[in-house]
């Protein structure tokens, strides 16, 4: 009980800040516009709605894939700022729940940039969906976490790091690749209604699985990471 | 190391039994090295509880590094350190560090930062609950501030942060450099504050143990039991302070 007090109270921490700043989702949402705006100009979509469906998924994931590697190096700078860090280091609540409180808030910051991409994407693409898309409110927030879980990890891993914004990408983007297909492939299913739902559900369990893996590494090294030297 | 250890005691007469229970803190030949230079070098010192050091000395002479080892924030690279006869990490929520850095949040106001940080500190029975107010009215600060503390002065948050670690009701208090950006009369306001913390009843039992750095030592010199001098990375001498003169 103490440790979800815990977690909720990291939680609530990083909303506030985020609440008072608006620092992450502000470039989040105006990185992941410029993708859809670029992509939405490089080709006309009315003309080609078959290659438009077949890869606005990889666009879409594209898109939240770098606006969150924006977000996350933040969400830790917040944390050696007046080496706040120390503090938390010394607090006798468990590391993980600091871990975990800071990827759940990352978890909802791209959440609402996805809510307010979503109609967006559709319009530029002019997007009409032949799978069932209620699907996607599974596979949204399954390959969020799992960009979201190994990045904020990562993202600490590289505090001390000369080139920290450099190493996030380096190392988050090779791990990420099976949850990336998986959730590419399950959203591109569900858009061009080529996959049924057995096949999809494959893809999904593959990302439920990915989840389940590296959420659980993570949240066991987290306290290495965080007192490493 | 034997003039620390002779100091510690002289400061504290005990026998060797009741000196290892009342040990706060036992560092055993400490060295840390950063690359090629030697931030620390085979330091042995014991603190005992109740008792306030003060640590005295020039830029890098070791000192930060000091105290970072005790609070557990870093490893010493050979030789060991015990709080209260364990390590330092299974000790945190008896030790609080407050280092030159304000340790807070810049977008959150004092309250906000100092019930946060009190949070963490919840284990069932909270020795904190209700406290952060309390610990701000102590430090001469207004609870109901709304300004975020981004926007407070150098001493307010020199204050704040000094609330921050008194609210967590620590026996082993560990302050690095906490009259720099003070003026005269708030640093002598925080000495008063800390010669009366170390009054206050600890839950637990026991007493209240303070480990100092400062470079005015005119300041901290009323509150000391023993003053030490580093340099070098090493102890260069330790005496008896006023406190234990009185």
């Amino acid at each position: 009980m103490n440790y979800l007090h815990h977690l909720l109270d990291h939680l609530r921490k990083d909303l506030r800040l985020e609440w008072r700043s608006r620092d992450s989702i502000n470039g989040m949402i105006f990185f992941a516009l410029l993708v859809v705006v670029v992509f939405g100009l490089a080709f006309d979509p009315t003309g080609y709605p078959t290659t438009t469906r077949q890869i606005s998924g990889a666009i879409l994931w594209v898109a939240l894939l770098f606006a969150s590697i924006t977000a996350l190096n933040q969400s830790w700078a917040r944390e050696q700022r007046n080496q706040v860090l120390e503090a938390q280091r010394m607090a006798p609540s468990p590391a993980s729940t600091l871990f975990l409180g800071k990827a759940l808030a990352n978890m909802l910051f791209v959440l609402v940039v996805e809510a307010v991409m979503a109609p967006i994407f559709v319009v530029f693409f002019n997007l009409h969906p032949l799978g069932n898309v209620w699907l996607l409110l599974l596979i949204l927030p399954l390959g969020t976490w799992a960009l979201v879980v190994n990045g904020t990890f990562f993202a600490a891993l590289g505090l001390r790091a000369r080139n920290r914004e450099l190493l996030l990408p380096l190392l988050l983007l090779p791990i990420s690749l099976p949850a990336l297909l998986a959730m590419v492939q399950a959203t591109t299913g569900v858009l061009t209604g080529d996959l049924d739902p057995i096949q999809i559900g494959t893809w999904v369990k593959q990302l439920a699985g990915y989840d389940v893996i590296f959420t659980t590494v993570c949240i066991l090294l987290f306290e290495t990471v965080l007192n490493a030297e | 190391m034997t003039q620390t250890e002779a100091t510690t005691r002289s400061s504290a007469p005990q026998s060797t039994a009741q000196t290892d229970h009342a040990q706060a803190v036992c560092l055993d030949s400490i060295s840390k090295t950063y690359g090629t230079f030697a931030a620390l070098r085979h330091v042995s010192a014991t603190f005992t509880s109740g008792t306030c050091t003060v640590i005295l000395g020039e830029n890098g002479a070791g000192k930060s590094t000091l105290l970072r080892i005790i609070a557990g924030l870093i490893t010493p690279t050979r030789g060991t350190v015990t709080v209260f006869s364990e390590s330092p990490h299974d000790q945190r929520r008896r030790i609080a560090y407050m280092s030159h850095a304000a340790m807070l949040y810049d977008e959150l106001t004092a309250m906000e930062n100092l019930n946060y940080f009190a949070s963490l500190h919840r284990d069932g029975g909270c020795a904190c609950v209700g406290s952060p107010e309390m610990a701000l009215r102590a430090v001469g600060l207004d609870p109901n501030l709304s300004r975020p503390v981004g926007q407070y002065s150098q001493g307010m948050r020199q204050r704040t942060s000094l609330a921050r670690v008194l609210q967590t009701d620590p026996e082993l208090l560990l302050l690095d450099e906490p009259f720099s950006n003070l003026d005269a009369a708030s640093a002598r306001h925080m000495v008063e504050l800390l010669s009366d913390f170390r009054t206050w009843p600890v839950a637990r039992g026991g007493s209240r143990t303070i480990l100092l750095t400062t470079h005015q030592s005119a300041l901290a010199e009323p509150l000391a039991d023993t003053i030490l001098t580093m340099r070098s990375g090493q102890i260069q001498s330790s005496e008896p302070g006023t406190e234990a003169a009185r």
